[in-house]
């Protein structure tokens, strides 16, 4: 036998961490020259043939075809003959000898190595010498007790002279000065995820995986200005990524931020009628990998979209509302003494558009019957408004809604959200819907393209209120903006209908007066 | 016009482009066919000896070798990254060899064959590949620049300096290589406009490799490259990049003419790029099989090797021993590479200025000093 030669991944495009060996080209007692191909790999950035550093006979595979490998890692064995020292078994004993491809390479490194990565047990950095007189490194700067006290600075070019490490110590998170704003909140909180060990979660142990969770600048601003720790969070993008909607949601739920901002907007609607987000105990989200098995509201909720998505041809339509003066009427109809016990929320004014516009267009408030092919133009609106609670996805339904007046309206939507949230909504209230609203604006998004009720003809989504940028009487102003999405089924209501219909209840929204005239 | 076609971008076919319609293009200079017939150009002719020949043929394989052998140390974990020559062989060495001795190459970091024809040691090239260090070669003693890696900026250096070759009233001229993608950048533009302006002593070589990393040249360009010359005001010609004769005859009287005031010029040189962009790049996830097989055909070393045969200048013992002397090389390049010695962690400091500061010295002692601070010695 001659000498062992083990062949590790090399990092091939640089800064890759691994590569999937796609298959092997030789197999073990095969004759190899340098430069013949071993195997195949795929990496993040290409799919490339690996070429023998060695000539010689293999002698052992060590991973299959099919397995993904870290850089680094040795893949094959190869005999080089020569007078070599004996074979030791695979593993321990065949490290090559220095320099060789594989060894130490003068300065501590792995030779086979030059981008980055996969530095091994050899390239690891060397501890720091002791520091003669020096006590444990703390975090206060106290004047060194060297023996051989120097003005700072002269150890410059003294060559081998010894002096304290230059960064003994992670700098101090307490005392950093704190300003105001939620930027400071937000590293405030950072810092106190950091300083607590913060650590249960493998997530954060220094040096292993990433201790920093994964999130875009402007996502991390958000989260700083919500007073959101991003820490706590799971993302929900891809590989883990946190999203702006995770991070808004988080500002909605039960752990709210422990400082208050200003009141805002985002927050004031999110109290306004979430059913039930904020119920939602933190311990149902499941682990990744875990198999939850499809049962109750879930089952339900699974089966009706997936008849009414494939039966029902939908059509999405948008429009953009400028809500500033229904806001305000929604102010001033709070402050009115018969509003006095019932809660007085967007929802309550969108509801009331959409009614006044179903009445204006009643086809949208109608069912196809396929049996009787008859389409049925319902005798009124029992108006459904999709609740989030904990058992999941509910639409109850406010029977009669466009007899209400808008305060008992308002009465009945705060009893169906009380009741949803309670989870004690009755099944009559949840049959016999005829059209629906969506709120999707409580979770902080914008817009959606909702999937029809079952039986029903059209579903409108109420994105989130913001403030923007709006032309106001041809000047550029800051209105309170949101987004209407309306889904219709087309089979019974055409696209001018469902255009007419959207463009009213945006209509009614923007200029609530226009209700005097419809 | 509808709103899906406003938004879809529409690039027609640019007028010889493509791959397979080569042969038929009437302004493509080419002196040797892809199937080694010698053929003559009205404009440019050139007499070369056998012995010229030879060295020519040598040369291509020599560099390909290496080239060769370069992308199998990356793949092998011994370089960092490596940037494919395989199929511009004769663009580079056709080029090179036209230069006379006091003109002076502007490479991007592609240049191996050019470096080679300059007397630059492969290893050299490589240890920058390597990452050992800063891509060192005498500038001034092997009239070849250092490669440069950001896109087009040698354009600039090659036009100042030939403008300085200008001032100096010397009889020489400056040979700036860019690819396809970099006609593109702002200061290739600017570098024409200027040698245009001052008809300075420049010859811009374009090695049009069809592909800027994973752009096609449909989108640089909706006219064959060469043409643009004509913007600037100055001639543009297209040669056949895989014949190393036309890349010859083509860049010697460019340069010809540079050197006796007549200003620069542009030559594309059409060619293919065989391989990937570099080593982190696929190109099966843009190109398709068929045109690489279709270019194959066109390969540089083999139309040589054909013709070669065919006249009698070379026969089997002359192509072996070029052989047995691309694996000495190829040997020697794989021993020297695994054996270069890490640079020590001040290598950095050396070359910054021409003469270290004060300022410096201090931040190289102080890292001294640091490095010192571990355990088992320095760096």
């Amino acid at each position: 036998m001659g000498q062992l030669r083990q062949f590790k991944l090399p990092d091939v495009g640089e800064g890759l961490t691994d590569g999937e060996i796609l298959q092997w080209l030789v197999s073990v007692g095969d004759t190899v020259t340098v430069n013949q191909p071993l195997c195949e790999v795929e990496t993040a950035k290409a799919a490339v043939e690996l070429p023998s550093p060695y000539a010689g006979t293999v002698t052992e595979l060590l991973f299959e075809a099919g397995t993904t490998v870290d850089v680094g890692t040795p893949i094959i064995t190869i005999d080089t003959g020569g007078d070599a020292p004996a074979p030791a078994p695979a593993g321990d004993g065949a490290e090559p000898a220095a320099g060789l491809i594989g060894g130490a390479a003068p300065g501590g490194r792995t030779a086979v190595l030059v981008g980055y990565g996969p530095r091994t047990t050899e390239a690891r950095r060397r501890p720091r010498r002791a520091v003669h007189g020096v006590p444990a490194p703390s975090s206060s700067p106290s004047p060194s007790p060297s023996p051989s006290p120097a003005p700072v600075g002269a150890d410059y070019g003294s060559g081998g002279q010894e002096r304290p490490p230059l960064l003994a110590t992670a700098p101090d998170m307490t005392t950093k000065p704190v300003r105001h704003g939620g930027l400071e909140v937000g590293r405030q909180a950072e810092a106190h995820a950091i300083a607590e060990g913060a650590a249960p979660s493998s997530a954060a142990v220094p040096g292993r995986g990433r201790q920093r969770p994964l999130a875009k600048p402007p996502v991390r601003k958000l989260a700083r200005d919500l007073g959101v720790d991003l820490t706590a969070l799971t993302g929900s993008g891809p590989g883990g990524v946190i999203t702006r909607e995770d991070v808004t949601a988080a500002a909605a739920g039960p752990q709210a931020p422990a400082v208050d901002p200003a009141p805002d907007l985002t927050t004031d609607l999110t109290t306004d009628l979430v059913p039930a987000v904020a119920a939602v105990p933190s311990s149902a989200v499941p682990s990744p990998g875990e198999r939850v098995p499809v049962k109750g509201v879930r089952k339900a909720t699974a089966a009706a979209m997936v008849a009414s998505a494939f039966t029902a041809p939908h059509v999405t339509e948008f429009l953009t509302v400028d809500v500033t003066r229904m806001m305000k009427l929604r102010s001033r109809t709070a402050a009115r003494p018969e509003f006095a016990g019932v809660k007085v929320s967007p929802l309550l004014f969108v509801a009331k558009a959409l009614l006044l516009a179903a009445r204006r267009h009643p086809m949208v408030n109608s069912s196809w019957d396929e049996a009787a092919q008859e389409i049925v133009v319902h005798g009124q609106v029992n108006l459904g408004i999709a609740a989030a609670t904990p058992r999941g996805l509910i639409v109850p339904n406010v029977k009669g809604a466009d007899r209400l007046s808008l305060v008992e309206l308002a009465a009945a939507l705060g009893e169906l959200t009380e009741t949803a949230r309670a989870g004690r909504t009755a099944p009559a209230d949840m049959t016999g819907g005829t059209i629906t609203i969506t709120n999707v604006g409580v979770f902080g998004v914008d817009t959606g393209t909702p999937i029809l009720n079952p039986g029903e003809s059209a579903i409108l989504a109420f994105g989130a209120v913001r403030e923007m940028p709006w032309v106001h009487k041809g000047r550029i102003r800051i209105r309170q903006v949101t987004q209407l999405a309306l889904s219709f089924d087309h089979r019974v209501v055409d696209g001018e209908l469902g255009s007419r219909f959207l463009a009213d209840v945006g209509t009614l929204l923007s200029d609530p007066r226009t209700a005097l005239a419809y | 016009m509808s709103v899906s076609s406003a938004t879809t971008e529409m690039v027609d076919p640019v007028p010889g482009a493509a791959a397979p319609h080569l042969p038929q293009q009437p302004d493509l200079v080419q002196l040797l066919s892809p199937e080694g017939e010698r053929l003559e150009h009205p404009e440019y002719s050139i007499d070369v000896s056998a012995e010229e020949l030879r060295d020519l043929y040598r040369d291509l394989v020599l560099v390909r070798r290496w080239d060769v052998e370069a992308t199998a140390l990356q793949r092998q974990g011994e370089l960092g990254i490596w940037a494919s020559l395989l199929g511009q062989e004769a663009a580079q060495i056709g080029a090179g060899r036209a230069m006379a001795a006091e003109d002076t190459a502007f490479p991007t970091y592609r240049e191996h064959g050019v470096a080679w024809t300059r007397g630059v040691d492969p290893l050299h090239v490589i240890s920058l590949f390597r990452g050992v260090d800063n891509g060192g070669w005498d500038p001034v003693a092997t009239r070849f620049n250092l490669y440069t890696v950001v896109i087009g900026a040698q354009c600039l250096h090659a036009t100042g300096y030939a403008m300085g070759l200008q001032r100096d009233g010397a009889e020489s001229a400056t040979l700036a290589f860019l690819g396809d993608g970099a006609t593109s950048q702002g200061e290739v533009n600017e570098a024409m406009i200027w040698a245009a302006s001052f008809s300075a002593p420049v010859v811009f070589f374009c090695q049009n490799n069809q592909y800027a990393i994973s752009v096609p040249l449909e989108r640089q360009s909706r006219v064959p490259l060469y043409q643009r010359a004509a913007g600037f005001g100055f001639p543009g010609v297209r040669v056949d990049g895989n014949d190393v004769l036309a890349v010859l005859a083509v860049t010697r009287a460019a340069l010809a003419a540079a050197r006796d005031g007549q200003g620069p010029t542009f030559i594309e040189a059409f060619t293919y790029r065989m391989g990937a962009h570099t080593t982190s790049d696929d190109p099966t996830r843009y190109r398709l099989a068929s045109e690489l097989e279709e270019w194959k055909l066109r390969d540089p070393i083999a139309r040589v090797k054909a013709y070669l045969s065919r006249t009698g200048v070379a026969g089997p013992e002359f192509f072996d021993a070029v052989e047995a002397e691309a694996d000495e090389l190829a040997a020697r390049i794989r021993s020297g590479t695994t054996e270069m010695p890490d640079p020590p962690g001040t290598a950095m400091f050396d070359r910054v200025y021409a003469e270290q500061t004060p300022h410096l010295a201090a931040q190289q002692a102080q890292f001294e000093a640091y490095q010192a601070s571990f355990e088992g010695g320095g760096h």
